[in-house]
């Protein structure tokens, strides 16, 4: 160095300038040939990952929610719709701060701290960068105050989904049911991609029944997204449309739902109407009703609450999920059997005093429903039918026996669900010597059949079968399973009838009828205070059952015992007794007799049954 | 005798009387900077969501820049020479006021508010070191013996370290490479080289344990592995890098590119704009622009190869130099092979002061490039 500095000009300095520019410039093309280098790789070599990766930045498959079934009654009559409402949803990776996002919603929104609660659950269940409901059904205002504050409010967005509606309340919240949001435990067993364009699934009833067929088929289509989530615009391509649900109509006829409903007043009990023909369900009433459209976005716990705990049990489903010992209204059924196998003809005749001896057994069976020293001489099968005589049918049951009750009793449709198309249908109990050693470890005793044979003992059945049994016996032996749905999409569906008819003799069904006919128009029937006015003919059984039990040396007495403990009231009816079209079953919780508390309420239906039938007729012509 | 050298003879008769001479503009220079800011105002258009505001404001710095160049051209470069070593000193003091007084925003104080303007030291340090340093060593014998490399060496890593404190990495690397730079074309010796290649490399932890702070070690820490943080820090790296790749060859089209016009690309308009050109006009207009700048660079070499004095080559040389470390740390960092330190795009990012302080540069170029031949 020192050498160079020692012999330094101004021309050598220049060329060791130029040497060294010469090395930088050099160097200079060596880095470029790296950055060519690399955005050749990045731009070349690697473009279909980076061009894929660009897309999936921007477009969003996002799905398209298909439109629920819509339910509509026989008269298509529309009891379950779907009506616009509007959400506000979060998706919280857009947002910068989410609790600053929530507290500045909450100045301009009611957010409850319920509704954060639920939100923060929902939250943990949701897919990345999946909307998140904070608050349902906003109101026009609220919507329009979103939308004014929409830029500030990053992150957060109102977004419109069709909502079920149950325009009619209350009246079919337990047979259709409703839908609500999907819960933690459904969300595991659902398939995900199904429910990606909605957040309700049918809970209960036919909403839950036929969950698969209302819910229809999501679409899916692609949106361009910008990076904060909002949708710039809808690229058509690749569009696949959502396929709406299937719509159902039903057997239901929403005027005779009504006036059931209407007819039960503020008594408990519950009411089904079959028609004969097809099995198809007309009317099936579980007293009190509730609103369902409070399920449909959330009911808030003070609703639930009052729901829950209330002691005439609003939510419970009475009509195929109540069981009741089925009394006396078992009896045209049991009658027929004695017929059927020659136990008892019709010239047979008991002298009924009001207690049954049974050989062996000291104390007797009394009858509690006509105390009064007995129904008296020349009992035959009709007059115990029509009157309700016990004593007479204690007798029945002891010499047709248990195996032949049971087997009878289970093809009227007892002791097994019926099959209808509805989740959670109760079986009841057909008590046979099997089902006794099973349950309860011991064996059959006769004490058993003679309660078995007025109804009583261990006999259960839901209100469904006492209206199924009611048409089986109406339609002589005709075994159909209750249906609800009478078409969907507008295809009607099989009546589901078994080959085999239940086999009983012509005569022994018109004796029976006859009798049950006897029940509502003679001067003696137990069912007699409906018959007034009647223009066509109900035949029909009342039936009481107890809520307690009481002791043989008792008598029934209501003053005596709390009305939540009354006898319940039993009514099984078909109409018009010699070309039957309807079957109907129905309990009054605790309103004691069944002549005077059920069958009224079945007259209305039945009422209003051949009412619209005869002006259908008239329509037509 | 050296003073000699740069003794201007303003009406020679053997001088050049060309037009361009006259009004001490370098032509090719001129070309390539209109053609540059051209293209970048057009990115810019697209870069800012097709704002006419940002692209007025962009080019009424770009058309200030030209008449400042074109204006500072006329001096002769021994002006500059002479002022070189007040224009540091103005510099650092204004430096050391910023610690002090300044304002900024995003947690870095870079400029002193002077009322009617703002003015970033730093920007004027960019300038103001290889114009000392080249008028120092361009006073002495070369290669710089070890009194006037280290004097040199002091005088550059002032104001790095001063506005590495803002914070300001880029900034301040780019104030390090222009005084090594200076320091190399004046014919550092061999061993300086190696020494600085060590200090370098002692350098990075002591940096990195004292004077880095903890977003600036994240953005080193996420270039190592983006996917790391992919909401954070990795995000910007993995959008630019996902725009360039996916424009391919020829790119998506003028403002059609999907990651800049959906904001996936933060800083689109600033420092990630090459990314914008990248997606908008694929390979060929990263390599079109890149052969832009290395013409521009060219320009500049041949410019300091035949400089009048050793000032002008040195600082001629350094000038197209730290440019290219401009250009080099900017598409390397949006890349993704080099850290991200805030380092804008010459002519092409938006930015008032940087595009004024590179015409400066240019203009002190053009002055040496114009000068006239002594006999």
């Amino acid at each position: 160095m020192r050498d160079s500095t020692a012999f330094s000009d101004p021309a050598r300095e220049r060329i060791m300038f130029a040497r060294r520019l010469l090395v930088t410039a050099v160097l200079t093309l060596l880095l470029t040939a790296v950055l060519i280098a690399r955005y050749f790789d990045l731009q070349i070599s690697r473009y279909e990952d980076f061009a894929t990766q660009s897309n999936n930045n921007r477009v969003l498959v996002r799905p398209v929610a298909p439109s629920r079934g819509l339910i509509y009654d026989r008269n298509s009559k529309l009891i379950a719709d779907n009506r616009p409402s509007y959400n506000l949803t979060i998706v919280p990776e857009r947002s910068e701060n989410l609790e600053n996002l929530l507290a500045d919603l909450g100045a301009i929104v009611s957010i409850s701290e319920r509704d954060i609660q639920r939100f923060r659950k929902r939250l943990k269940q949701r897919r990345p960068f999946a909307k998140t409901s904070l608050r349902f059904n906003l109101s026009e205002e609220e919507r329009a105050v979103l939308a004014v504050n929409g830029h500030r409010l990053v992150g957060a967005e109102t977004s419109a989904r069709l909502k079920r509606f149950y325009p009619d309340g209350e009246l079919f919240s337990h047979v259709v049911g409703y839908v609500g949001r999907i819960n933690e435990r459904e969300s595991k067993t659902i398939e995900a991609i199904k429910y990606s364009g909605t957040d309700s699934i049918g809970k209960i009833g036919l909403e839950k029944f036929y969950e698969q067929q209302l819910l229809g088929q999501v679409g899916s289509e692609q949106v361009e997204t910008n990076a904060l989530g909002r949708v710039t615009r809808v690229l058509d391509k690749n569009k696949t449309g959502a396929v709406s649900g299937d719509n159902l109509t039903l057997y239901l006829d929403s005027n005779l739902q009504q006036v059931g409903l209407e007819a039960f007043k503020d008594k408990r009990g519950a009411l089904v109407a079959i028609e004969i023909e097809t099995g198809g369900v007309l009317a099936m009433i579980s007293a009190p009703s509730y609103d369902p459209n409070l399920f449909v976005s959330g009911i808030s716990q003070k609703n639930y609450d009052s729901l829950l705990y209330s002691q005439d049990r609003p939510l419970f489903d009475r009509a195929i999920r109540g069981q009741y010992p089925p009394g006396s209204t078992i009896k045209p059924m049991f009658g027929l059997v004695g017929l059927q196998h020659n136990i008892v003809t019709p010239s047979y005749k008991i002298n009924d005093n009001g207690y049954f001896y049974f050989k062996g057994i000291e104390r007797p069976w009394r009858d509690h429903n006509f105390a009064r020293g007995g129904h008296g001489d020349g009992v035959n099968l009709a007059k115990a039918i029509v009157e309700s005589c016990n004593i007479y049918f204690y007798g029945l049951g002891v010499k047709t026996g248990i195996d032949l009750l049971s087997d009878y009793g289970a093809q009227f449709g007892l002791g097994s669900t019926t099959g209808i198309d509805l989740p959670g249908e109760k079986r009841g109990i057909m008590p046979n010597r099997a089902w006794k050693k099973g349950s309860r470890g011991q064996s059959w005793f006769n004490g058993d059949t003679i309660n078995t044979s007025i109804g009583q003992g261990f006999m259960l059945a839901t209100p469904l079968q006492l209206a199924v049994m009611s048409a089986r016996i109406a339609s002589r032996g005709e075994v159909r399973t209750p249906q609800l749905v009478k078409a969907i999409n507008g295809q009607p569906q099989p009546i589901l009838q078994a080959e085999q008819d239940i086999t009983i003799s012509d005569r022994h069904w018109d004796y029976v009828h006859r009798a049950m006919e006897n029940v509502v128009h003679s001067s003696r029937g137990t069912a007699r205070s409906i018959n007034k006015g009647l223009t066509y003919k109900i035949a029909g059984k009342t039936g009481t059952a107890q809520a307690i039990s009481i002791g043989a040396e008792d008598k029934y007495d209501s003053t005596k015992i709390a009305e939540r403990q009354w006898d319940h009231a039993l009514f099984i009816a078909f109409a018009p007794a010699d070309d039957p079209k309807i079957a109907i079953g129905l309990i009054v919780e605790n309103g004691e007799h069944g002549g005077s508390a059920a069958a009224p309420i079945a007259r209305e239906v039945i009422d209003a049954y051949m009412q619209s039938n005869s002006s259908t007729v008239v329509t037509e012509r | 005798m050296h003073r000699n050298d740069f003794v201007r003879q303003l009406s020679s008769p053997g001088g050049d009387r060309r037009p361009s001479r006259i009004m001490h503009i370098d032509i090719p220079l001129l070309l390539i900077l209109i053609a540059l800011c051209s293209i970048g105002l057009a990115v810019l258009y697209s870069a800012s969501a097709e704002s006419i505001f940002y692209v007025k404001r962009q080019a009424t710095f770009m058309f200030i820049g030209l008449f400042a160049m074109i204006a500072i051209a006329q001096f002769q470069p021994r002006l500059w020479e002479r002022w070189s070593i007040f224009i540091y000193l103005c510099g650092l003091l204004s430096l050391v006021a910023v610690l002090f007084f300044g304002v900024g925003a995003k947690g870095a104080q870079r400029w002193l508010d002077l009322g009617v303007t703002r003015f970033q030291p730093s920007e004027l340090m960019k300038i103001a070191v290889p114009m000392t340093l080249a008028s120092y060593l361009g006073k002495r014998h070369l290669p710089p013996r070890f009194k006037h490399v280290t004097i040199g060496v002091i005088a550059t890593l002032i104001p790095v370290l001063l506005v590495a404190r803002q914070p300001d990495l880029g900034t301040s690397l780019i104030i390090f490479s222009s005084g090594f730079f200076a320091l190399f074309l004046a014919g550092l010796g061999k061993r300086y080289l190696l020494s600085t290649v060590l200090l370098v490399m002692a350098a990075v932890p002591t940096m990195w344990f004292y004077v880095m702070y903890d977003y600036q070690k994240q953005r080193v820490l996420t270039l190592l592995s983006p996917e790391q943080d992919k909401l954070g820090a990795g995000w910007n790296i993995m959008q630019s890098t996902t725009a360039i790749g996916s424009g391919g060859l020829s790119g998506k089209g003028w403002t059609e590119g999907t990651q800049s016009q959906l904001n996936f690309l933060p800083e689109s308009h600033t420092d990630f704009i090459i990314a914008v050109l990248a997606e908008e006009f694929g390979l060929i207009g990263v390599l079109g622009m890149l052969l832009l700048y290395l013409l521009l660079i060219g320009r500049c070499m041949i410019i300091a190869l035949n400089a009048q004095s050793m000032f002008g080559r040195i600082m001629a040389g350094t000038i197209s130099l730290t440019f290219f470390v401009y250009i080099f740390v900017n598409m390397g960092m949006v890349s993704g092979i080099l850290p991200v330190v805030g380092a804008p795009l010459p002519f092409i990012s938006y930015g008032g002061t940087a595009i004024v302080t590179l015409f400066l540069g240019f203009g002190i170029l053009m002055a040496i490039s114009t000068e006239p031949k002594r006999i």
